[in-house]
């Protein structure tokens, strides 16, 4: 019931974009819409929430102007396409969106979108336009995380427990929104950026033996993953712990779960979780571990990166980053936590996450 | 013994035979017959300028009638006819069967030959590659007269070897003349269509038609009006050499030298006359054929130094804009022209006059150099691009100001034809080729000054046939995008998509109430 209504609003959100538009045509007046802007000029770490915002800059963007007129039209078909998938009850991924808006216009050589790229920008700025998630308008992400640990959860009626799932997993659906928790015993969750770090802890039974839940994707946590880390802590209140390689890259997946990012700054309040830590891989593990041999230089941009990072408002007041980001300077080369199984095939499990959960030994 | 003594008289009569065949020979190149293509080129070229000329001389609108036919291998018969006055009897075989003879040569006025070398030329290379004689038809509209003709190059006199007299019902005049020489026919390039093409442009009040081995192609009259005669002028003495001097002073009937200066030449008046005696230090009264070395060299600084008013300009005779324009209209396929004729000027003290004219866009092709068409006192040069101060003063404008792209130092590129008409009454050749104008600086002054006037007019029609460009590909963008854009908002507003379209279809035509943020181009944000 709760989720017909929730539907009838979205499909009431774009229909009053698309009659605003029809009535600028009506007053004879370039059609347009507000897109809010989302660039790092128009957005601002908020200090008592700790998240990114979004700021209040919107711009126009109008029909009859040749700089806009392809967003536009873009914007417009995402809209008549959610729409659809709305009156029908359907869902499609961000792929199939950019398959169903890619054709030709006619008697031209101008295809409404040339890559995924166009048609994804046209779906994060018309969430921007109706303030409605992309999950509300029935467009999914690719799906690219795997959980395993002591929970049970429903989703689409089915119950599954994240402990009885082999080798592979639960591969977390792109839309998170209608998952139930049923039983949870873990104490807090593990996020990695790596799959195969995800497999030595899965294969070590590290959730079992620590009671935790471990999530992994591949890189930049996609938005269903950071859905699912967000309603654990909150609803949940588990503790986030997060683990990337020691690079400029590795400290961003970090700062874009705790703090949210540029580009989603709009949603951060529904993503971004302040409270996560940074569990490794630190400046100081390299020391005491002595990962030094294990360095691999710095490029131009790893460097340009770091020195961007450091400057950032979330960071640039924080002491303990500070030495971080020094150190990692100062050794010029990033250290990945693959690394450590120099130290023996189990110890990342045995020893390297127990020790610093125990002493608390995280960065915040 | 005997026979190895050559008399001084033989050895003269040996010299003197020589003399106008040798001088052929040895200067074939200069004159335009260094190769086959070249010399059918030149043949055609010194007939039609000389039909033109008369033409205009007696005021007729020029109908001139060419046809080049192959009639074996490398051999042509050069076929060229006129609706001039015709040349009476007499004089008809002076005219084309000797050489250096010729009603241009001792005065000075504009007009396209002045050598009279010209068809005699032509005439003695069909005689040296065919050994046949040409064939000359001429009426001054009573009875015609068929010559056949060989130069006799002894003596430099015309050799008849027929004359044969016709009726003439139909009062036709004019002169036909028909010769066979070795050549070679190829249209591309500096060839024979493309020298009648720029005759076309340049005299549009003639009709020329071309009967080519590969068809017929007509240019046809563009207008009745033709140019004003030009007057004829006697030197001024800032532009006599020397030589010239010299050589004027022995051949002048004036008693004495005072007279000789006051008849012989423009500009020179009683006070003139005064200041050149003083600063010479000559006796006025002298006879001019009794002047020393030395008192001509006296004569002729002071006649450089003393100040004088610049020559009359009379004796030019522009084609005029309009008439630019016209020829250019009728043989070139392009959208605009614009023609600029300057007021005359003097270099070394003679007068000249310099026509400029562009035709841009249309067929011409907007990736490749402009093409540059010269010409002096209406004749199309050919050859010698690059050492022509015409080129080097179009080369040495900066048409980027004016909305071409260009290379510095070369010609500009885009869909650009530039006509460049130098007019004088002494044209500074760099050889007896006449195919290239010396780089005086004052004419290229000149010709700069008149392309930057119209690159001025051509820059305002670039930059409004941009701006219309702009406007249309601009409609036709929103043209395409609407029909999508209206069912896209019709699926959004469920208002029927029909209506949506025509709303904005009428946007566009009529535009909106809030237009400054149409034409603001800039992308709306930064992200």
């Amino acid at each position: 019931m709760k989720k017909m209504k929730k539907r009838q609003e979205a499909k009431k959100d774009l229909k009053e974009l698309g009659v605003k538009i029809v009535k600028d045509i009506d007053n004879e007046m370039n059609p347009s819409m507000d897109v809010p802007i989302r660039t790092l000029s128009n957005v601002f770490y908020d200090e008592k929430n700790k998240i990114i915002k979004l700021g209040n800059n919107t711009s126009k963007r109008y029909f009859f102007n040749v700089a806009h007129v392809r967003k536009f039209t873009q914007t417009a078909e995402v809209a008549a396409l959610a729409k659809q998938l709305l009156d029908v009850n359907k869902h499609m991924s961000l792929r199939e969106v950019y398959y169903a808006m890619r054709r030709t216009l006619p008697n031209s050589d101008i295809d409404i979108v040339d890559e995924q790229i166009e048609s994804n920008k046209a779906v994060e700025d018309l969430e921007l336009i109706t303030s409605l998630l992309r999950e509300q308008l029935h467009i999914n992400a690719n799906k690219l995380g795997t959980a395993a640990g002591r929970v049970v959860i429903k989703d689409k009626g089915d119950l599954i427990d994240w402990s009885k799932l082999g080798s592979g997993g639960w591969s977390i659906p792109s839309n998170v929104e209608d998952l139930e928790f049923k039983k949870v015993d873990a104490k807090f969750i593990i996020y990695m950026e790596k799959a195969a770090i995800w497999e030595r802890l899965h294969e070590d039974k590290l959730w079992d033996k620590m009671k935790c839940a471990i999530i992994a994707s591949q890189g930049q946590a996609t938005r269903g993953i950071r859905r699912l880390l967000k309603r654990m802590n909150e609803e949940l209140k588990l503790p986030v712990y997060v683990l990337t390689d020691f690079d400029p890259w590795g400290i961003y997946i970090y700062s874009v779960l705790k703090t949210g990012s540029i580009s989603l700054a709009h949603i951060s309040g529904r993503l971004a979780m302040p409270e996560a830590k940074f569990l490794g891989l630190s400046g100081d593990d390299i020391i005491k571990y002595d990962l030094k041999k294990h360095i691999i230089k710095f490029k131009e941009r790893d460097i340009k990166r770091l020195k961007e990072l450091s400057k950032y408002d979330w960071f640039k007041n924080k002491k303990d980053w500070k030495r971080q980001f020094k150190l990692m300077l100062d050794q010029r080369g990033k250290v990945e936590l693959d690394a450590l199984v120099s130290k023996g095939i189990t110890f990342i499990s045995d020893k390297y996450i127990p020790e610093k959960i125990e002493n608390k030994d995280f960065i915040d | 013994m005997a026979d190895k003594l050559i008399g001084a008289k033989e050895l003269g009569k040996e010299l003197k035979e020589i003399s106008v065949a040798e001088f052929f020979e040895k200067n074939r190149h200069l004159l335009g017959y260094d190769n086959n293509t070249k010399a059918l080129l030149t043949v055609v070229k010194e007939c039609v300028d000389n039909s033109i000329d008369a033409c205009e001389e007696a005021g007729i609108l020029p109908d001139v009638n060419v046809s080049v036919k192959q009639v074996g291998e490398n051999r042509f018969l050069v076929k060229v006819e006129d609706n001039g006055p015709g040349i009476v009897e007499e004089k008809l075989p002076l005219a084309f069967g000797k050489l250096l003879y010729g009603s241009k040569f001792h005065r000075l006025r504009q007009a396209r030959g002045t050598q009279g070398i010209g068809v005699s030329g032509a005439i003695l290379y069909s005689q040296l590659t065919t050994g046949k004689p040409i064939k000359i038809t001429s009426s001054t509209g009573k009875g015609i007269i068929e010559l056949e003709l060989m130069i006799d190059v002894i003596k430099n006199q015309p050799n008849i070897i027929s004359s044969k007299k016709m009726k003439n019902p139909e009062k036709w005049h004019g002169i036909k003349i028909e010769m066979e020489l070795e050549g070679r026919y190829i249209e591309k390039g500096q060839t024979v269509p493309e020298y009648l093409k720029e005759t076309a442009i340049m005299n549009p009040y003639a009709k020329i038609v071309f009967n080519s081995p590969n068809g017929k192609i007509t240019f046809s009259r563009a207008t009745k009006e033709m140019p004003r005669l030009p007057k004829e002028i006697k030197p001024h003495p800032y532009g006599v050499e020397l030589g010239i001097l010299r050589r004027m002073a022995q051949m002048t009937k004036e008693k004495n030298i005072k007279k000789f200066l006051r008849k012989g030449f423009s500009r020179i008046g009683q006070t003139s006359v005064q200041q050149i005696f003083k600063l010479a230090k000559i006796d006025s009264n002298k006879k001019p054929m009794d002047l020393t070395h030395e008192d001509i060299v006296k004569l002729h600084k002071a006649m450089q130094t003393i100040k004088l008013v610049a020559p009359p300009t009379d004796c030019l005779s522009q084609l005029g804009e309009g008439l630019i324009e016209k020829g250019l209209k009728k043989e070139i396929d392009a959208e605009y022209f614009i023609a600029i004729s300057r007021p005359p000027s003097v270099y070394r003290g003679r007068p000249f006059a310099v026509e400029v004219g562009l035709s841009y866009g249309g067929n011409l092709n907007p990736h490749t150099k402009a093409k540059l068409f010269r010409f002096a006192n209406k004749v199309p040069l050919m050859y010698h691009k690059g050492d022509c101060a015409l080129t080097k003063s179009v080369q040495g404008v900066d048409w980027r100001r004016y909305g071409l792209q260009q290379s510095s130092g070369y010609l500009p590129i885009g869909p650009l034809a530039i006509l460049v008409h130098f007019i004088s009454v002494w044209v500074p050749f760099t050889s007896e080729g006449k195919q290239a104008i010396a780089s005086y600086p004052e004419i290229i002054k000149e010709v700069k000054l008149a392309l930057q006037d119209a690159g001025r007019k051509l820059r305002i029609y670039i930059s409004r046939r941009r701006k219309r460009h702009e406007i249309q590909m601009r409609q036709s963008l929103f043209e395409k995008y609407i029909p999508e854009v209206a069912i896209a908002l019709s699926k959004v507003s469920d208002v029927p998509h029909e209506k949506i379209k025509k709303g904005l279809e009428n946007l566009l035509k009529r535009g909106t109430k809030n237009e400054e943020n149409e034409k603001e181009a800039g992308s709306e944000e930064g992200s």
